[in-house]
């Protein structure tokens, strides 16, 4: 496939950025955080974003989505980037539908698909347990009993945890801790008996929370996918998980670099811009040269989850892996470039290392994922 | 017994005696280091016994001569002070910008009088000091510095602004560059001036940083007044003593960080993994974790390379020039690997589950280290132009 965007693609890029840029931006989000808001995103944009159909931009037309694909929405997601617009793109139409997409039988995906589309219902995923990410080391518990299942177990860095509807939680129907077999996916509601959800205020001021299941009971019809078999369809999900938030931190990172640059050619010491210094001149340039291999990467990965492409797990494990080493060169040098006023709150600089960094952290960092990259390329 | 384990003999009875039960734990933290000063900012009784105390030994600042209010001692003893306090977890009485950026300058350009005047109540915590010297347009270029100071007989009248203040709001005098004549270039006609922050003139705005906390202050002057006794050196030769000053906060920015209580790798282990061989399990982070390990030993034996080059008078050797942009780079270093060693951790700001975003936040705050006391860049083009000779383009 060819690596550049199609016409629509094209538009739909210039319609997000256009639209987020004057909606939901930095200084949104600063509003946000100072304030306190209890949701953490407008409500108002949110609906706004969901009738220009992007909260259904991957999913399927028979199931209310706009049958985009995820080239689409890993556009929208770098103009999120970008500006750092604070919604539940993330958790529930990157994730949350993917998750029913692979798994869910055709009930389960008529039932929830075209609620995430409209922006109506807000599902997201509970995966981990302990402070890194790692996706067979599950102790959550699920034990056939009543008329389906009973979940206990804890989680957390459960994207918008308390503004979820259902969670999707990976639980273990057999095995230990450490197993692929064994895991299993199960559709819970918030509100259902035994679920605590503790709201938590992580750096880059975005939704996250833990989840503790305490005797949870779930019917039958709550398994998504078969009993210890969601691992492929769990994996296939992170892989396109990572690679949307590589998309995100493409745009953070493109963001940052370009205010930089921008404060080198107005700054003024010792008589002259401070982009007059060759020592400066040269780390832009390199900068610049990483992105452009970024955002290639991150084309590449996106279209390969559109095409079924078999080397989806490397590619996504490469995507994430190069993004989150260029984020936080791009964060760093931005911070570091800007001098003292790049520490300060009053300046947005500092806002794109905190998104940067939790993103980055977010399904795995850069070292899980370059090792991950070492593994399946066989070494 | 040698003189020196006399004094360890002595110095840990006098601990032991002294050092209150409270002040038996090291500090969490910036904000629990005592900076003393008319009204300190941390107000526990027993820090303020621990500092009278041991400022009455003229400890608080052991190798300043004993009348400046130091403790008189020897690098050795000095040495032997230190050890006896970390034996039982003693925290350091007391730290501050006098201690560790004007008495230097003071003792080097300052004449008796004000030696006399200045540096003991720096040495019982009496009155904390803050730094003026960088100016919305004086940043890297500190030398163009715009800040007026003019002769009014016996003091000067000064007008302007100065940035990135740290401690405006808390400190009580202020040590400060002003320019007192516009002729020559723009190294010459600057001053070296201390004034009294308590008065009509000076005004401080806290300014709030990323990391959440607000340490530093826009300043302004508007008529502020600065006694002629306390101009240090003369009229129009300040640039030498902020120079030199500068030397000694860059110092000590570099000794910011400090040893965790366990060792990352170790953390990593519990939170990651191992394999059979008790290797962590991800290769990639291991790699990284080695290498700041193994830079950080290298750092440290430079470190103590130059002081005893310096003992045996060597004198100082060009490897020093090198501290201040080594030892911050290295603490950056130190605080990204935290948050890859702390994953979800690490990665909290507020609420108990993340101890109040103290491993966040300290990342946060340590990007400044290699901004704050001369920028990395301005550091490295000292090393390029002074010490290896390179030309200007
Ligand atoms: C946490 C903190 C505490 C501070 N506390 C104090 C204080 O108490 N008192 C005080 O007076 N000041 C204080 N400062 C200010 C500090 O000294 C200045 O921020 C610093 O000197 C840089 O100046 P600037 O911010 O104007 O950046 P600029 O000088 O504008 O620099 C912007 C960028 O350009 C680069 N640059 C500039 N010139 C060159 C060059 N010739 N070659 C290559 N690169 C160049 C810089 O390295 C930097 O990356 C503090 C700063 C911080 C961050």
């Amino acid at each position: 496939m060819a690596l550049v965007l199609n016409e629509e693609q094209s538009m739909l890029k210039d319609a997000a950025a256009g639209f987020l840029a004057e909606k939901a931006t930095v200084a949104h989000l600063r509003e946000l955080r100072d304030s306190g808001d209890a949701t953490g995103f407008s409500q108002d944009v949110w609906k706004e974003m969901a009738d220009m159909g992007w909260a259904g931009i991957a999913i399927d037309e028979e199931f209310g989505g706009l049958g985009y694909g995820y080239t689409g929405l890993g556009l929208v997601l770098e103009q999120v980037g970008r500006n750092l617009s604070a919604s539940p793109l993330q958790s529930s139409v990157l994730i949350g539908a993917t998750i029913i997409a692979e798994l869910g039988d055709q009930a389960q995906k008529e039932q929830f698909l075209p609620a995430i589309a409209s922006g109506q219902s807000i599902v997201t995923l509970a995966i981990q347990e302990g402070a890194h990410h790692a996706p067979s080391q599950i102790a959550t518990t699920a034990v056939a009993g009543g008329n389906g299942y009973v979940l206990n177990g804890s989680k957390r860095l459960v994207l918008d945890a308390h503004v979820a509807d259902t969670f999707v939680v990976i639980a273990r129907t057999s095995g230990e801790p450490g197993d692929t077999d064994g895991l299993s996916a199960f559709l819970v509601d918030a509100k259902a008996d035994g679920v605590a959800i503790e709201q938590r205020s992580m750096v880059d001021n975005l939704n996250c929370g833990a989840l503790t299941l305490n005797n949870v009971s779930v019917d039958a019809s709550a398994l998504l996918g078969s009993e210890g078999g969601a691992a492929s369809g769990l994996n296939r999900t992170l892989d396109i998980a990572n690679i949307g938030l590589a998309s995100e931190l493409l745009g953070v990172s493109t963001e940052a670099f370009e205010r930089t640059v921008a404060y080198l050619k107005e700054r003024k010491q010792f008589g002259q811009v401070i982009g007059s210094f060759q020592g400066l001149q040269h780390r832009a340039a390199e900068l610049f040269a990483e992105l452009e291999l970024a955002r290639s990467i991150v084309l590449k990965a996106l279209q390969a989850i559109d095409s079924g492409d078999e080397s989806l797990p490397v590619l996504a494990s490469a995507a994430k892996a190069k993004l989150c080493e260029v984020a936080q060169r791009a964060t760093n040098e931005g911070v570091q470039m800007h001098g003292g006023i790049g520490m300060t709150d009053e300046h947005e600089i500092g806002f794109f290392i905190k998104r940067a960094r939790a993103a980055q952290h977010t399904f795995g960092d850069y070292n899980y994922h370059l090792d991950r990259f070492a593994s399946l390329n066989g070494f | 017994m040698s003189d020196l384990d006399q004094f360890r003999q002595e110095t840990r009875a006098w601990l032991e005696a002294n050092c209150p039960e409270a002040m038996r734990q090291p500090v969490t933290g910036f904000e629990d280091i005592y900076n003393g000063g008319r009204v300190p900012e941390i107000d526990h009784p027993d820090q303020k016994v621990w500092c009278d105390r041991m400022a009455e030994k003229g400890w608080t600042v052991p190798h300043w001569p004993k009348e400046y209010g130091g403790g008189g001692l020897s690098a050795d003893e000095v040495k032997v002070l230190r050890q006896e306090m970390s034996r039982i977890g003693a925290r350091q009485a007391l730290d501050s910008f006098g201690i560790s950026m004007l008495g230097p300058a003071l003792l080097q350009f300052g004449t008796q009088e004000q030696k006399l005047e200045h540096l003991p109540p720096i040495c019982r915590g009496e009155i904390r000091w803050c730094q003026g010297y960088s100016e919305p347009n004086a940043g890297s270029d500190l030398a163009s510095l715009a800040t007026r100071a003019e002769d009014k007989g016996d003091h000067y009248l000064i007008n302007g602004q100065k940035v990135w203040t740290s401690y405006a709001d808390k400190a009580d005098w202020i040590f400060c560059l002003v320019r007192t004549d516009n002729t020559g270039t723009k190294h010459e006609g600057i001053s070296f001036v201390l004034f009294d922050m308590d008065q009509p003139g000076v005004e401080a705005r806290p300014i709030k940083l990323i990391s959440g906390s607000s340490p530093f202050c826009e300043t302004f002057f508007d008529n502020a007044r600065a006694d002629k006794a306390n101009l240090i050196g003369e009229e129009g030769k300040g640039w030498t003593i902020a120079k030199y000053l500068l030397t000694h906060e860059r110092e000590m920015i570099s000794g910011m960080g400090g040893a965790p209580k366990k060792s990352l790798g170790e953390t990593a282990v519990e939170l990651i993994g191992a394999d059979e061989q008790g290797r962590l399990s991800n290769g990639i982070l291991r790699q990284n974790l080695a290498q700041y390990q193994l830079d950080t030993v290298a750092f440290g034996a430079t470190m103590a390379r130059v002081g005893d080059e310096v003992k045996s008078g060597q004198g100082l050797g060009p490897a020093s020039s090198i501290f201040k942009y080594y030892g911050t780079e290295l603490n950056k270093r130190r605080n990204e690997l935290n948050l890859a060693v702390g994953g979800e951790e690490a990665l909290g700001w507020e609420g108990d589950a993340y101890q109040g975003g103290q491993v966040v936040r300290d990342w946060l705050r340590s990007k400044g280290n290699s901004i704050e006391g001369g920028t990395t860049e301005v550091q490295l083009n000292i090393v390029s132009k002074r010490v290896l000779g390179l030309p200007d383009a």
